[in-house]
């Protein structure tokens, strides 16, 4: 493997882009759901959704394996229902990505609904807006921040993401060859020129996502908060 | 005219609010009482942010919860004008005003907000640029906005100081005339009370504690562990009869009351709440004085109120005055009730606290 193949960059941008898709989708309902109980359940909960945070990923991984092999109840499912094994796949690595990067999607979406608070969701109310059109038009512009950390963290946090993509996905090229896994195996193999290129690439890039994060943060003109008086 | 019928209750850790009453809302109706008394919570209730309230609510006949029953807030159109102003950051001030426009049909127009709260300077701007009034004009125009069929405020002006309170106290007094909607306003000020309320419901620990016209409920004794004592007294309304050396004559009966009322038309009825602290009483008329006021008035009742002090009530032509001396003072001039005295009241008392244009003044 002399030459550089970007197939593998390809494939973690692809992974990572659909990973904070779905996790938006997921993370929301919950964070919100989060931010707003007052039920004792919610510890719990948080507890739960906060394990990928602690566990190492091939513990992770381990369980994901055993959750979506074939013999497993949702990869078994997955067979019958499509006839393909959930595991060794690009979705299979989209489900353990999500599962993987959801605290970065639920945490801080939580902290920026807490900061949006129920006063001006009350607020809201009182001037005719149903939930759902409080959260679109008053909720979510004010928790803007929160959304954009959540995007940022779950694309890096995906890119980043080596053991359970091992454990799950292995390294089929096209298919589960993501970067991390790629930089490894050029490293293994002793083609250090390529696992530099792909490594620089990766931290240039990264950099820059956070720098504009950062920038863009700033630049916003309106806290989450309230100027009161 | 329009009632509000309540018979609710909420009970939390720290207190529970249990109310019923059938309230004909006209004009601006004060919910008066000390901090932690319930008002905003049955604010909240009224407005269907608590829908662990237990209990009816229904208003000019429509039910907005009944057991089993629970309208969301969303459409119940009840505007609140809140005590943080609760704009919204992300939208401009247009935007605010906006946000509710057109949800409950179009009958308040969007010009004739901005023109009656002088909002048309600030339309552009960002509501964490503008002062607390500003803010508070703001909200109240965006609830207007929303073509709500009941105002409620929650203490609007709690955290204003005296000058932006005096800048949108007009502001406030005119929102029930000027759009036609009844006002139901929280304060545990009864300043505010007796200058923008024509009658009053006094809550204490979550209860009723009285309601009524609001010179009624100021002015009885037994509610002084509510109202507090020092701000004990009475609201009177007299006539502005003529304006000149910046003093201005109120008519009171055949007599006349002197003091600085400011840019009131002539004709208007003004509302006065005289504190009982600022009222003296001679047995006989005094010659020189520096106090502009002495009216002849008639002691009808004398209320032993502590070891030091009692409170008098009087009668001037028929209008309550509250007056606090010392027991000393009582003893020295042999008063009792019945007798004929002079009530004695300085203008400086008078000036510039609690007095508003009653209800229906011309002009």
């Amino acid at each position: 493997m002399g030459e550089l193949e970007l197939g593998p960059v390809w494939l973690s941008l692809q992974l990572a882009s659909v990973t904070v898709a779905a996790l938006l989708v997921i993370a929301t309902p919950l964070a919100w759901w989060l931010a707003f109980t007052r039920t004792r359940a919610r510890a719990v909960v948080e507890a739960v959704a906060a394990l990928p945070l602690v566990l190492p990923p091939t513990v992770l991984g381990f369980y994901l394996l055993i959750l979506l092999g074939p013999a497993g109840p949702i990869g078994g499912l997955w067979v019958e229902l499509t006839d393909s094994t959930l595991t060794f796949s690009f979705t299979g690595l989209v489900v353990a990505s999500i599962v993987y990067s959801f605290p970065f999607a639920v945490q801080p979406l939580q902290a920026a609904f807490e900061r949006v608070g129920r006063g001006p969701l009350e607020a809201a109310a009182t001037l005719g807006a149903s939930p759902l059109a409080a959260f679109v038009r008053v909720a979510s512009p004010m928790a803007l921040r929160g959304y954009v950390s959540a995007i940022v963290l779950v694309f890096a946090h995906t890119l980043g993401e080596f053991g359970v993509v091992l454990m799950v996905g292995g390294s089929i090229p096209g298919e589960t060859r993501v970067v991390s896994i790629a930089v490894f195996e050029h490293v293994e193999t002793l083609e250090y020129t390529q696992a530099h290129v792909l490594s620089a690439g990766l931290l240039i890039f990264s950099f820059l996502v956070l720098l504009a994060v950062y920038v863009i943060n700033r630049r916003m003109p309106f806290g989450a908060g309230y100027a009161v008086g | 005219m329009a009632e509000l019928a309540l018979d609710v209750a909420l009970r939390r850790e720290a207190f529970s609010v249990s109310v019923r009453e059938r309230l004909e809302l006209d004009g601006i109706t004060g919910l008066f009482g000390p901090s932690g008394s319930g008002k905003t919570t049955l604010l909240r209730i009224i407005s269907g942010l608590e829908p662990a309230a237990a209990g009816s609510v229904s208003y000019d006949g429509d039910a907005w919860q009944a057991p089993g029953q629970f309208i969301p807030a969303h459409l119940r159109r009840v505007g609140y004008v809140f005590q943080d102003g609760r704009l919204f950051p992300h939208l401009d001030v247009e935007g605010n005003l906006r946000f509710g426009a057109g949800s409950g049909g179009r009958r308040i127009a969007f010009r004739d907000v901005v023109a009656a709260l002088d909002l048309a300077p600030l339309l552009s701007r960002r509501p964490t640029s503008l002062s607390g009034g500003e803010q508070q004009r703001v909200a109240i125009g965006r609830a207007l906005l929303a073509n709500p069929r009941l105002l409620l405020m929650d203490e609007p002006m709690s955290s204003l100081d005296a000058q932006r309170k005096r800048e949108i106290l007009p502001y406030i007094e005119r929102l029930p005339d000027a759009f036609g909607l009844p006002v139901l306003y929280v304060t545990h000020s009864i300043d505010e009370v007796a200058r923008l309320a024509s009658q009053v419901l006094l809550l204490a620990a979550g209860r009723v504690a009285a309601r009524g016209p609001v010179a009624d409920v100021l002015e009885r004794i037994d509610l002084w562990p509510v109202t507090g004592r020092l701000e004990a007294g009475t609201v009177i309304e007299a006539e502005v009869e003529q304006h000149g050396n910046g003093m201005s004559s109120l008519r009171l009966g055949d007599q006349r009351l002197r003091i600085p009322v400011g840019d009131v038309a002539v004709g208007s009825r003004i509302r006065l709440r005289i504190h009982a602290r600022d009222v003296a009483v001679a047995a006989e008329r005094p010659g020189r004085l520096s106090i502009r006021n002495v009216l002849a008035a008639r002691v009808l009742r004398i209320d032993a109120e502590d070891p030091v002090y009692v409170e008098l009530l009087l009668s001037v032509d028929g209008r309550h005055l509250r007056s606090r001396i010392t027991r000393e003072a009582l003893e020295e001039l042999g008063l009792e009730p019945g007798q004929d005295v002079f009530a004695l009241i300085k203008s400086v008392a008078l000036e510039d606290r609690g007095f508003g244009e009653a209800g229906g003044a011309p002009g």
